[in-house]
């Protein structure tokens, strides 16, 4: 499995760039023609993983949300999330549906968005160094276009 | 800026039609709207109009439940509308359903 495409991005804890991310992600993997599901399954939880870092990820500050996106020669989308925040102590109680530190509005189905939507989705945290959220999808008919 | 959400009340019933992309940013400022006009209206019914709703993640789902128990808490009920298909996906995935509100 080779990549044939990769791109980099980093940006502020703002909520206001949850709507960046997704249109980042969109615009990189279009050129797999995704179906209409394909691509909205993937800005999904990609705002999920997103929103989770602005949330979550630094409580006392802003800080920065790092995006890595890869694209496979099988059509694989690799989507990692990652921040340097204050980590997650138990992760499988964070990715229990209706689980949430929050006391906003919020639903607590993040995790349960990005698994319904993704092939795959793995986590990594460390309590105090930050947390790594990686996001699998392969797009059924992939005609990318390597020029 | 432009709006996020129309309201209009009619025969005690306040409905707001939704607009655009429905997110962590977008919901609170869409909360605040549709809760001051329901406090000041104690409307029977709320509905909540997707048709032009273009991507909504979880936070509309925390966005709709929040209403839903807000304006049982006035006394009136919650409805919600024309739900795109790709939302009914994430909807799905919350226990809305189970409460009947989703039409």
């Amino acid at each position: 499995m080779n990549i044939e495409n990769q791109m980099k991005l980093s940006f502020l804890s703002r909520s206001v760039n949850e709507a960046f991310a997704r249109a980042a992600v969109s615009a990189f993997i279009l050129p797999l023609d995704p179906t209409v599901e394909e691509l909205s399954d993937i800005r999904t939880a990609v705002s999920e993983a997103v929103t989770n870092c602005i949330v979550h990820a630094y409580p006392d500050r802003t800080g920065t949300v790092f995006l890595d996106a890869k694209i496979t020669d099988t059509g694989k989308v690799i989507v990692k999330i990652r921040d340097k925040g204050v980590g997650i102590e138990n992760i499988e109680q964070a990715m229990e549906p209706l689980f949430t530190t929050s006391s906003d509005e919020r639903a607590g189905l993040g995790f349960a968005v990005m698994q319904s939507f993704c092939d795959k989705v793995r986590v990594r945290s460390a309590v105090g160094k930050g947390t790594c959220v990686t996001l699998e999808k392969t797009i059924s008919s992939p005609t990318y276009d390597k020029r | 800026m432009r709006a996020l959400v129309d309201i209009t009340y009619d025969s005690n019933t306040v409905t707001a039609q939704l607009y655009g992309e429905i997110d962590h940013h977008i919901a609170p400022k869409i909360r605040k709207e549709i809760d001051s006009r329901c406090e000041s209206l104690r409307p029977d019914l709320l509905r909540l109009d997707f048709k032009a709703v273009t991507f909504m993640d979880s936070s509309g789902v925390g966005l709709v439940m929040g209403r839903y128990r807000n304006i049982a808490l006035l006394g009136g009920r919650l409805e919600v509308v024309n739900i795109p298909k790709p939302i009914e996906k994430v909807f799905s995935l919350s226990g809305l359903g189970r409460l009947g509100v989703l039409k």
